[in-house]
């Protein structure tokens, strides 16, 4: 796009001529990454003082710190210098004019997953009255929301509205310093959800089955932070089963979770960045950091994940089991198709007394693609009694692809009581011949058999989502045999 | 005109021929044994008709009423009323049975033109064909042959079969691992489901499922051929005379080809 080139040049140049933050009027900061870029994003997002200072904190840590490499994972490292920060949201009225203007690849695919019509213009970017409809749709649901006292809403929002909260709670799970990509975002995120459960509140609806499709313009820093103050109880979904395609290659996103005594959240997420092209070109870096503090006693924190996208996927969700008697749970389903990369797992750190976790993870290997399941359980001296279940469970298809697990235990409670289990299978010649003796083509025995594999993570996930989340393995594994 | 016609069927499995020009010719309403020591490609010959590809057919023709069964890969086989009752059926975790019979049944049926069928409708059309073959609802429920007794993997194949409703069925050794109860059920089923429409190919090893399972024909394979074929009666001769004597016939044929 010589336009986009040329705009960035100027861009470029007007930073050396008027020094740049001051051109709060444009639409994108220049590639590069200094304090100046963070201060134009603060100044972009209306911040408080304090917001920019802790951003400015966390980047003069980030540039103390080096790229981790201890990661299965094996890819071009990006330079940060060269991406641009900051872009406003594209308008409608620079998007297409209706489906036919959009890749005829990508509706396939949207009719593949079933999903309806006035989504697909959603997702294609399409400026149609039908948007307008949803965006009414979703601003019910916030009224009755905030009937409850529940606040959901885009972080720079909360931010400026709710500054006591964000100012307590952000960093408290996931700190600026804890590693290379979440230091990176602390200093230049750009949006993402924040979500407050006030005490005793029951949250009435699954947040974001409606609103999903705001995802599509949250960028590439995604931060979300999800309070559940006690006795509440909350379902968070994340992501689209939808085929996301985004210029920018590498997405860090920083999710903090806090239950409370007696609190429960349930945080789900499909997960189906573009992975790249035939070739492994392209394609999304997906390095996430996402943690779940359970402080107060009681507490649950679920993840699921069905990750099926990107190029390169570098995430663990983690828990850590602060109060007595908390519970901890990973639910993860991971495929790598083609050139794709995967190392994901958990970490269920044990505090209090009587702390149980458990840890289900499915991961698929299929073409040239390469899973590793990477997970730690600690228990700490003072965890009595914690117990940790562990499954990994590894499913090759074609023998170009890898499967790896790394567990890690930690225990320094001798009443800890830590079980790990772990297989590999392979779709074997046999049982596809089998299936085809009985009239099932491959593909379907493929699919059958992936699901199969994948029902006690698909069980956990809300019934809707986990039909999609069905046929989207179905739609991501094809022509993966032969 | 037979219902399954092989003419002249030569198979190779990795360069070493197996089956050396085989013809054989069922008719609809018909029951063939196949009998035969180890060895002389009985079950070869049932995994070339189901379309196993680590099978290379090198010569001949193998017609399913007007359809060149060659030219079609297993699902289609399967479609077209082609069934297989495995020596060694495979299990596929995860994957509940009522689950694969069901994605088998509408499979089928779409290849045929028919609309798929719901799940209730489903099992209301599998209940009653439960009974007769002792399949309980939790063995249903439970992963395909996963962990499935010998006798149990058997039975379940004879349910498929009894689901799928095909024109010709190629039984491989039904019999074998089978303790008399289970055998005279797996019979039971397989009688229920004779017809003048249906033409079963009966390959075992021992004389014992031919006393539940009445064939009209009887042939004796020897070194991938048919080399003697006859009444029932044929298989009491060769109980009683043993495959000696047959690959002794086997012998003299080749001498007088020669």
């Amino acid at each position: 796009m010589p336009t986009a080139t040329a705009t960035v040049e100027e861009m470029a140049r007007q930073q050396y001529k008027y020094g740049f933050y001051t051109d709060i009027e444009s639409d994108s900061a220049p590639p590069g990454l200094d304090e100046d870029i963070i201060r134009f994003i603060s100044a972009k997002k209306e911040e408080p003082e304090w917001m920019l200072t802790w951003r400015l904190e966390a980047f003069r840590h980030w540039q103390t710190m080096t790229e981790p490499d201890w990661a299965n994972v094996h890819y071009e490292k990006p330079d940060f210098q060269k991406i641009v920060y900051y872009s406003a949201p594209k308008s409608l009225a620079d998007g297409p004019k209706s489906l036919d203007e959009v890749d005829p690849e990508l509706i396939s695919t949207y009719n593949k997953l079933g999903i309806p019509l006035e989504e697909q213009l959603i997702l294609a970017g399409v400026a149609v009255d039908a948007v307008f409809d949803s965006v009414s749709v979703a601003t019910t649901f916030k009224d009755k929301l905030a009937k409850q006292g529940i606040i959901f809403c885009p972080m720079s929002e909360a931010v400026r509205d709710h500054p006591e909260l964000v100012q307590r709670y952000m960093g408290s799970v996931v700190p600026r310093t804890d590693n290379f990509y979440a230091a990176l975002n602390s200093a230049v995120f750009t949006d993402g959800s924040f979500v407050y459960i006030p005490e005793g509140v029951r949250c009435p609806l699954e947040l974001s089955t409606y609103f999903r499709i705001n995802a599509a313009s949250t960028g590439q820093f995604e931060r979300t932070l999800i309070i559940a103050e006690k006795g509440s109880h909350v379902s968070y979904l994340e992501g689209c089963t939808a085929p996301m395609r985004d210029e920018n290659q590498l997405h860090a996103a920083v999710v903090e979770l806090v239950a409370l005594e007696d609190a429960e959240i349930k945080y789900s997420t499909v997960q189906n960045w573009y992975p790249g092209d035939e070739n492994g070109k392209g394609g999304i870096f997906n390095f996430v950091t996402k943690r779940g503090i359970c402080e107060g006693a009681r507490a649950k924190i679920s993840w699921t994940q069905v990750e099926t996208g990107s190029a390169v996927t570098w995430k663990y969700p983690s828990c850590i089991l602060k109060g007595d008697d908390s519970v901890g749970e990973f639910y993860s389903v991971a495929l790598t198709n083609k050139f794709q990369q995967a190392d994901t797992g958990t970490k269920m750190v044990h505090l209090g007394k009587n702390t149980k976790s458990t840890i289900i993870s499915k991961g698929i290997s299929a073409g040239r693609g390469q899973n590793t399941y990477r997970g730690l359980v600690k228990v700490a001296k003072g965890a009595e009694n914690a117990r940790n279940y562990s499954q990994c469970d590894s499913m090759l298809i074609g023998d170009r692809c890898g499967a790896h697990t790394f567990p890690y235990i930690e225990v320094a409670n001798p009443t800890g009581q830590v079980e790990h289990e772990a297989s590999t299978s392979k779709i074997g010649e046999d049982q596809l011949f089998y299936c085809a003796s009985r009239g099932i083509s491959e593909e379907d025995a493929i699919s059958m058999i992936v699901n199969g594999f994948c029902k006690e993570v698909f069980q956990e996930l809300p019934m809707e989502f986990a039909l999609e989340a069905q046929k989207l393995l179905s739609v991501s594994l094809e022509g993966s045999v032969g | 005109m037979a219902l399954l016609d092989i003419r002249n069927l030569h198979v190779s499995v990795e360069g070493t021929e197996i089956l050396k020009g085989l013809n054989l010719a069922v008719d609809a309403g018909q029951v063939h044994a196949i009998m035969g020591p180890n060895g002389s490609g009985k079950s070869t010959l049932a995994q070339v008709l189901a379309g196993n590809s680590d099978y290379e057919v090198t010569d001949g023709t193998v017609k399913l009423g007007d359809e060149d069964l060659l030219e079609l890969d297993a699902s289609e086989r399967a479609g077209e009323g082609l069934f297989l009752a495995f020596q060694y059926p495979v299990s596929i975790p995860g994957v509940s049975n009522t689950y694969f019979l069901r994605a088998a049944y509408n499979a089928v049926r779409v290849h045929r033109g028919q609309p798929e069928m719901d799940p209730v409708g489903f099992i209301n059309y599998l209940r009653p064909k439960m009974a007769p073959l002792g399949m309980t609802k939790e063995m249903l429920r439970r992963s395909v042959n996963d962990g499935f007794s010998g006798g149990e993997k058997k039975r379940n194949e004879i349910f498929q079969m009894s689901v799928l409703e095909p024109k010709v069925a190629v039984l491989d050794e039904t019999d074998s691992g089978l303790d008399i109860d289970a055998l005279r059920l797996v019979a039971e089923g397989v009688n229920a489901m004779r017809s003048p429409e249906r033409a079963f190919v009966v390959v075992t090893h021992y004389q014992r499922l031919l006393d539940y399972i009445v064939p009209d024909v009887v042939h004796v394979m020897v070194d991938g051929r048919i080399v003697r074929s006859g009444g029932k009666e044929l298989a009491l001769e060769l109980e009683d005379k043993g495959y000696g004597w047959v690959e002794e016939l086997a012998t003299d044929g080749e001498a007088v080809t020669a």
